[in-house]
């Protein structure tokens, strides 16, 4: 990649005013260092990604509100989270946190237990039980 | 309190906080360098394993390993710990910059405050420099940054003990003993030699099989997964190889700027001829990017092409095989 060639797109590091390094060859073709505010097919890839987890909690978020899950996993969506993510957070085995999922346990859950979840997406025990408290 | 440390901005982590360490003890090693030194170059599809609900590949060393190899090879000692408790990996980070000596923390992206909210997923393996303290400010110098930056007491906390794969668990280092001069050549040989083993490995799913594989994989990802699947794969793809820290094409500029400045270094010329053929993959390699992103641009609808880009990558990987074993003499 020439200097000059060095990708100047519009990106989602905008909002930062980030910008990042990239190495590619001067004319003399000695390789230098220049900034980049970003390449359109990155950003694509990154959108995509992005709605892609937004379609996931929006699924979550209708489970729950038909009982078919509890909060926790529509706060593991939100979060960007995965099973083994949350699991590692509440220092917990994987299957326990997926029973926690099941709306009839999750009513059953301890004080403790909803503390330790709370605190982990850093939410208030009345926003846990419910997700229309959210935001 | 604020040690003096100069704040260099690099295209990946891991090199950028070495780097910058080496600097401030007094020791002119650039990115590349240490990014080369430390074999970090690699391409490696790791099986079974998924991150963002797709499959993983890396285009370069395990975290850590890069500094590791680094360090062994030109003859510098560093420290390690990580803790159990964040009290005592507090403790400890407060008592280096007492001592003023600037440290390197291994944290995790996603409480990253000063990151594009985009970018904050969970990652476990970036690194940057604290380099002192203002009331309950930490100054951060995060070499991916243009500028150095601050986090609170409890902001530092939290990206240090992020949870989920590579746990940083409060890691943190920085290097204690030097030699009297850096044994450059050598330390560049070995590190050559290493990146031309592991790209040739008769493994499966390692260095330029690796690739192969992918692309074996690409071609059978919409019948098997279907389009939508299909596309936030090979979006995964590109994401990983053009992630903020690669330099752009999945770090094999940086790897060609590596040889350009070895060249000089050993004094051979066909290391000069080898950086100018790098820099061909690595445009090969931003081409199929591009073309791979005409393909999940639309992402539900019915996509062609996907043999066109795994053809690519085949490409590629026959480029990158006559290149290693060409590099592997040439030294």
């Amino acid at each position: 990649m020439k200097k000059s060639e060095v990708p100047q797109d519009k990106s989602n590091l905008e909002s930062k005013s980030f910008k990042e390094l990239c190495y590619a060859v001067d004319e003399n073709g000695n390789y230098t260092t220049a900034q980049s505010t970003g390449w359109t097919p990155k950003t694509i890839a990154l959108d995509n990604a992005i709605e892609d987890i937004n379609e996931r909690v929006e699924t979550a978020k209708q489970s729950v509100l038909n009982g078919q899950t509890s909060p926790i996993e529509y706060y593991m969506e939100l979060h960007k989270m995965d099973l083994n993510i949350l699991a590692s957070y509440a220092d917990m085995w994987k299957w326990r946190v997926k029973r926690h999922f099941k709306p009839k346990v999750f009513k059953r859950l301890s004080k403790r237990v909803l503390q330790k979840y709370a605190d982990i997406f850093e939410i208030s025990v009345a926003q846990l039980k419910d997700i229309t408290h959210a935001n | 309190m604020q040690i003096k440390f100069t704040h260099h901005q690099s295209a990946h982590c891991e090199n950028g906080v070495v780097s910058n360490l080496m600097k401030h003890n007094g020791f002119d090693v650039s990115e590349p360098m240490v990014f080369g030194i430390g074999s970090g170059l690699l391409f490696c599809y790791i099986p079974f394993l998924m991150v963002n609900h797709a499959p993983a590949i890396t285009y370069r060393a395990m975290p850590g390993f890069i500094f590791k190899r680094f360090a062994k090879r030109v003859g510098i000692k560093i420290k390690r710990e990580k803790f159990k408790n964040p009290k005592d990996a507090k403790a400890r980070l407060d008592e280096n910059l007492e001592n003023n000596n600037p440290v390197g923390l291994q944290v995790g992206v996603y409480n990253l405050v000063y990151f594009p909210d985009e970018y904050r997923f969970h990652f476990n393996a970036h690194n940057l420099v604290v380099y002192g303290k203002e009331g309950d400010h930490y100054l951060i110098s995060d070499p991916v940054m243009e500028d150095v930056t601050t986090l609170t007491d409890k902001e530092l906390e939290k990206v240090r003990f992020a949870k989920g794969a590579f746990a940083p668990k409060g890691h943190i280092y920085y290097p204690t003993n030097f030699p009297k001069v850096l044994a450059l050549e050598k330390a560049i040989i070995k590190g050559i030699k290493h990146t031309c083993k592991e790209m040739l490995a008769p493994m499966p799913v390692v260095g330029v099989n690796g690739i192969r594989k992918i692309a074996k994989l690409i071609r059978k990802w919409p019948k098997k997964k279907g389009n939508k699947v299909a596309n936030h794969y090979l979006g995964q793809i590109v994401r990983m190889q053009e992630e903020i820290g690669t330099g752009g094409g999945g770090f094999r500029y940086i790897y060609a700027a590596f040889l350009q400045e070895s060249s000089q270094i050993l004094k051979n010329e066909r290391l000069l001829q080898m950086s100018k053929e790098m820099t061909e993959i690595g445009d090969l390699w931003r081409n199929f990017a591009l073309d791979a992103s005409r393909i999940y641009k639309n992402r539900a609808a019915k996509s062609e092409g996907y043999n066109d880009v795994a053809a690519q990558l085949e490409v590629i990987a026959d480029k990158e095989e006559a290149f290693f074993k060409k590099l592997k003499k040439a030294i």
